[in-house]
């Protein structure tokens, strides 16, 4: 598995080039994988390699979202690095390309973002608004 | 007039903490646009917090009850059919109220045991009904009602919409979304795109419109929030935005914060205007800039709106 700095490296140059080729969409979705892939280890699980919808980005997302509904906060991002990931390497002619691409590496880092601060703040805590620990702690406090 | 069209003329208005506040923009343009449009605001009596983040994360059935309480006066005592929220939170707080009412009993019995200690009658599920200004605009007004209304234009001003996580999500305690055409979209969300569209502007194609800002952590753990926001707005200027409009106080205050924070700290400076979706409705429908509170917003967008000659 790749390492969380390594990813955020990786995504970084990405994001500072203008000089994104089609070949760049395959890791891109690879460097996605990759961050779900952390979270669901993290978890104590083994990554899925089954896919959903022809993508294994969204088994691992759903993978990540067990007894963790707060991950689901990063669906659409999960779904629009596919969407892009799709609309690159099938048109990979289309005008728009270098900006889809551009667009892609921003999904990427977005869900970079929110999976590494998810894991950072409370270790395997929760990042967003449904704090499970909390409310285990105090239900375990009244108990 | 349609069914729908009726019973969102004249609705509860619940603003919530955040409109009072840091958000005194969004209430105000909120309440402007109301007025320009036609449409009738009653603030609820004695409102209180929705419980927020903070009650639902130490006591989630607290939560529910301070949000049915709002509910509660909304339909027994103004008898009203419907509540609405500009604010994401405040909207998600009541929907999920809504929810576990209808189908947790024993948030029905926390709800009943604390509203007959507070001495009001007990909020039952289905009692009134919950929508986001949004909803109010779309469904009480409608694109072609806007139309007629309009007396400017945003003038082909290239705009993000972003909407934040808490309008669609969870999906099931949302069921009026996702029901097909002219509904509501809980993966992409249309409605401010469609009114922003009537009123001149030109959306552009946004991949993060429901991407998290790390709003709830923007004390916590800034830096993570900063990194989020910071990664919204190049999302936004890289696909050609000139403005992000926005219809959640809590989003709009990350972004605006932490826009001038990515800036200090990370050096890293960007140009789009943060703006509430109101005020760029109520520009368009001739309110001058002060009338929508844009010299309120942390984002100093009065020059840029004058220079493009939207304000």
């Amino acid at each position: 598995m790749t390492p969380l700095p390594d990813i955020e490296r990786r995504l970084a140059s990405f994001i500072e080039t203008q000089d994104l080729h089609v070949e760049d969409a395959y890791e891109l979705l690879s460097l996605g994988e990759s961050v779900l892939e952390q979270w669901v280890a993290a978890k104590g699980l083994e990554p899925t390699r089954d896919t959903r919808e022809g993508f294994r980005l969204l088994a691992l997302h759903r993978q990540g979202c067990t007894d963790e509904p707060s991950f689901n906060a990063c669906r659409e991002t999960c779904r629009e690095l596919a969407y892009h990931y799709n609309l690159v390497t099938l048109e990979p002619q289309h005008a728009d390309t270098a900006q889809r691409l551009r667009m892609m590496t921003l999904v990427a880092n977005h869900l970079y973002l929110f999976v590494a601060g998810k894991m950072q703040v409370h270790g395997l805590g929760d990042f967003c608004c449904a704090s499970r620990p909390l409310r285990q702690e105090a239900a375990t406090d009244s108990a | 007039m349609s069914g729908t069209r009726a019973k969102y003329q004249k609705v509860a208005y619940y603003p919530g903490c955040a409109l009072e506040g840091t958000a005194h923009s969004y209430n105000r343009s909120t309440q402007a646009v109301g007025k320009a449009l036609g449409l009738d605001l009653v603030e609820v009596k004695n409102w209180n917090c929705c419980g927020a983040m903070e009650v639902k994360n130490i006591d989630p059935k607290l939560q529910t009850y301070l949000s049915s309480r709002v509910m509660s006066i909304a339909a027994t005592e103004m008898k009203m059919d419907v509540v609405m929220a500009p604010c994401n939170g405040c909207y998600h707080n009541l929907k999920k109220a809504e929810y576990d009412l209808a189908h947790d009993a024993q948030s029905a019995e926390v709800v009943d045991r604390l509203s007959k200690k507070a001495g009001h009658a007990t909020y039952r599920a289905g009692q009134v009904e919950t929508i986001h200004a949004l909803d109010w605009i779309k469904h009480g007004i409608g694109e072609e009602g806007l139309k007629r209304r309009l007396r400017g234009s945003l003038k082909g001003l290239k705009v993000a919409n972003y909407y934040g996580c808490m309008y669609t999500r969870p999906r099931h305690i949302f069921p009026e979304k996702d029901q097909g055409p002219g509904s509501e979209s809980t993966s992409k969300p249309h409605y401010m795109d469609d009114l922003l569209a009537v009123a001149g502007a030109v959306n552009v194609d946004f991949p993060l419109k429901t991407a998290c800002c790390g709003g709830a952590h923007t004390l916590s753990d800034s830096d993570t929030s900063t990194k989020l926001v910071l990664n919204i707005i190049r999302a936004a200027e890289a696909a050609g935005a000139e403005v992000i409009a926005t219809e959640c106080p809590t989003c709009h205050s990350g972004l605006e914060m932490h826009q001038v924070r990515a800036e200090k700290k990370f050096g890293q400076a960007t140009k789009v205007k943060i703006v509430y979706f109101t005020q760029l409705l109520g520009l368009a429908l001739g309110l001058g800039p002060k009338q929508v509170g844009v010299h309120e917003n942390i984002s100093d967008s009065m020059d840029f709106l004058r220079q493009k000659g939207i304000a």
